[in-house]
């Protein structure tokens, strides 16, 4: 019984979290990355494109549960979830169109373009708080949970709890739907190869009469499809905050740049290291190891590894290890 | 024709210069309007607006010359951030005193970056933290909220009297979240208590799984959490009710908010916790003024702001100019008795008495006691979540 309790501590505060966590962080670096790979420039606006697809999402699905429309026991934000997507990419085409091709054009460094993308993050912003306001909006509707925490005790009688949020299924579920999407779209259409061809060489790509236009505009619908899905998974796994999904873009980076920019596998596989390394090493395995252990064995430590405020120095503790060693980061993406 | 003699009059008081100056008054506020608490700003501001205008229709201070707001950003959390918006301030604009700031992390920078070396008068309406007590200002900085010292205590009392002995604790990483959870971890232990795990959680965060899995391997009955409502505190008590670690939380002030009660109160009920409060007629007064002018009196330190800015009109009205190291003196004067006690609405009575040459108490939307180093003594509303909804238990 013991024992039982232990794993099901060790699911519900470590396992049930971060993988949730880590499919949220791997959905926004699979966008950062894809930018990475094709338009060559780190793009900082990312996190406030999730904010504004989220936000997007968020205005249809009051539209929706205004006019009583619902999807039974799941969120009625899956139901406008296509219009979101379809608000980001507009946004992100219209951008591209204003800003980014002007300097394309001009064929300037990358870096010009991270300075660039930084001014966007910056209108992105602002347009957001200025068209749903700076305060926390909760949309979240439908069941909330799958496996409710006092339930759960209740009827199995053990002393821990479990919980497994809707929110949590449905982020799981879907990241691995768009992800097998994502990669048999790269791999197995005319249009995904054409990416990665333009992605592996500018040059050999365009003589080989790859309209680069084309290849530019789908990357931008792909990323903003992406933007908005990690957006509205996290709204309805936390809050929509839009200060919050400005700091969100720390840790999608470190999961990019970990997993090596420009490689989709490596971003979702950097998604789950830093989740699972941020949950881990800061966990008090107190609880756990007493119900391992024999009773005159018990520990009355925390027996923390570190304390909680060193958890962001965990995430990029591992970026500068795997900087140092692999500087292309664990899949091979591009160099730094 | 009362205006006129009651402008002559001040000016009278307030000798001669004053009176050919009819230029306005710059007085800045400097608030958090973006930032981890850009959502209680707003109301913030409109109630120190509020009380300038009060001012203004009276006819302003200083032989008529008027109140001009002048709103500045302090982030809360960036101290560098906040810093410049106030150099601007006192350059730029020439604020004559500022209302702010928000948060006691950037209120400190300010202090020692700006108002002490410019020589200008600060009265916060928010910043509680125990250090700023103790803090080098040249007796240019007051505040109008308590320090959280006291709110330690209280918060210590009401564990006690409920007869918990065991919590976890979790702060906001800044002066803030720091200053309370030790002064809180003094007083509980003093009384008996222990302290299981005292973890901070920074604002702003995707993730506080791992907070939360933390404290709740060390245990405790109850979850005390001493951060924002609408930013990580909220997001702690999401994560704890969500995993089913915690049942129970007692919060600190800076998690008084209705936002919190409409999302999560239901998971909430028996959960308390305690915010500085004030009831009384001045209290009424305030919120009969504030919502006749459309701005929430119950949102947070709404109250505080208005008596800030009005004390800053009423101790340069009282000292007769606008030189802070002369009406820096005024603030404890006007703030505390004796004198005629002045309720929210009736700073132009106010002004009228000081332009006689009377005194004033100004009581305010907060009851105004002026303690210590220029810091309101404070009184804490102990509440209980019952049915999503704030239910006082009692006044300490």
């Amino acid at each position: 019984m013991d024992l039982v309790n232990a794993l099901v501590a060790l699911l519900n505060f470590v396992v049930i979290p971060a993988t949730a966590y880590g499919a949220q962080l791997a959905l926004g670096a699979l966008g950062v990355t894809l930018i990475y790979g094709i338009l060559r420039f780190s793009n900082f606006a990312h996190g406030d494109t999730m904010a504004f697809g989220a936000m997007a999402t968020i205005l249809v699905t009051w539209v929706l549960q205004g006019a009583g429309i619902s999807f039974g026991p799941l969120p009625t934000a899956l139901l406008a979830l296509p219009v979101g997507i379809v608000a980001a990419a507009a946004l992100l085409l219209a951008t591209d169109k204003v800003v980014y091709r002007f300097y394309r054009r001009q064929r300037v460094t990358p870096v010009i373009l991270v300075i660039v993308s930084m001014g966007v993050m910056f209108i992105y912003n602002g347009l957001v708080r200025f068209i749903i306001g700076p305060d926390d909006q909760s949309f979240g509707d439908g069941a909330r949970f799958i496996i409710n925490a006092r339930q759960f005790r209740d009827m199995t009688g053990l002393s821990e709890p479990l919980a497994f949020k809707t929110s949590q299924g449905i982020t799981i579920v879907t990241a691995v739907i768009v992800v097998a999407i994502l990669f048999w779209f790269l791999n197995h259409t005319r249009t995904g190869k054409s990416m990665r061809a333009f992605s592996d060489n500018e040059d050999l790509a365009l003589l080989s009469g790859i309209n680069p236009d084309r290849v530019v505009k789908i990357t931008w619908i792909i990323v903003a499809a992406l933007a908005t899905v990690a957006g509205v998974l996290y709204g309805l796994d936390k809050s929509f905050h839009p200060f919050t999904y400005f700091q969100l873009l720390l840790p999608v980076f470190a999961a990019a740049i970990v997993g090596g920019l420009g490689s989709p596998l490596g971003a979702i596989v950097g998604g789950f290291v830093i989740a699972y390394s941020e949950v881990t090493v800061t966990y008090a395995f107190k609880k756990v190891a007493n119900y391992v252990l024999p009773e005159n064995l018990e520990i009355d430590s925390l027996a923390q590894l570190l304390s909680t405020d060193y958890k962001f120095a965990v995430s990029f503790a591992i970026l500068v290890i795997v900087l140092l060693f692999r500087p292309t980061g664990l899949f091979r993406g591009k160099a730094v | 024709m009362k205006k006129a003699l009651l402008a002559s009059a001040i000016a009278a008081v307030a000798g001669t210069g004053a009176f050919a100056q009819e230029d306005p008054i710059n007085v800045g506020i400097i608030f958090g309007f973006t930032g981890p608490i850009e959502s209680l700003t707003p109301p913030m501001a409109d109630s120190a607006e509020l009380a300038m205008n009060e001012v203004n229709e009276a006819g302003g201070i200083l032989g008529g010359r008027m109140l001009e707001p002048v709103r500045a950003d302090s982030t809360c959390i960036d101290s560098s951030a906040a810093t410049a918006a106030a150099e601007r301030l006192v350059t730029g604009d020439g604020v004559a005193a500022i209302v702010g700031a928000d948060c006691s992390g950037v209120t400190g920078a300010v202090l020692a970056n700006v108002a002490v070396p410019n020589g200008v008068v600060m009265i916060s309406p928010s910043a509680t933290s125990p250090a700023l007590s103790a803090a080098e200002d040249n007796d240019l900085f007051f505040r109008t909220a308590p320090s959280d010292a006291r709110q330690g205590e209280v918060l210590a009392n009401i564990l006690n009297d409920r007869g918990v002995s065991e919590v976890a604790v979790t702060y906001t990483n800044n002066d803030y979240g720091k200053g309370l959870a030790d002064s809180f971890a003094q007083s509980f232990e003093e009384l008996g208590g222990t302290i299981t795990l005292s973890a901070p959680h920074e604002d702003g965060k995707a993730d506080y799984s791992a907070e939360i899995g933390a404290l709740s391997s060390a245990g405790g009955e109850v979850l005390a959490v001493f951060g924002y409502a609408d930013q990580g505190g909220k997001g702690v008590i999401q994560s704890a009710i969500d995993t089913g670690a915690f049942d129970t939380f007692m919060m600190g002030d800076g998690m008084f908010a209705d936002t919190l009660m409409n999302d999560l109160g239901q998971y909430m009920e028996g959960s308390f916790g305690a915010v500085p409060w004030t009831q009384g007629e001045g209290t009424e007064a305030f919120a009969e003024v504030a919502g006749a002018a459309g701005i929430n009196p119950d949102s947070t330190f709404t109250r505080e702001s208005y008596d800030a800015a009005a004390l800053i009109a009423l101790a340069m009205a009282a000292a007769g100019t606008t030189d802070a190291n002369e009406w820096k003196g005024s603030v404890m004067d006007v703030a505390n008795a004796p004198g005629e006690e002045i309720l929210p609405g009736q700073l132009g009575r106010a002004l009228e008495i000081l332009a006689e040459g009377g005194d004033v108490d100004y009581v305010g939307a907060t009851n105004v006691e002026l303690v210590g180093p220029g810091e309101a003594a404070g009184t804490y509303r102990e509440y209980t979540v019952e049915a999503s909804d704030y239910e006082t238990v009692q006044f300490r």
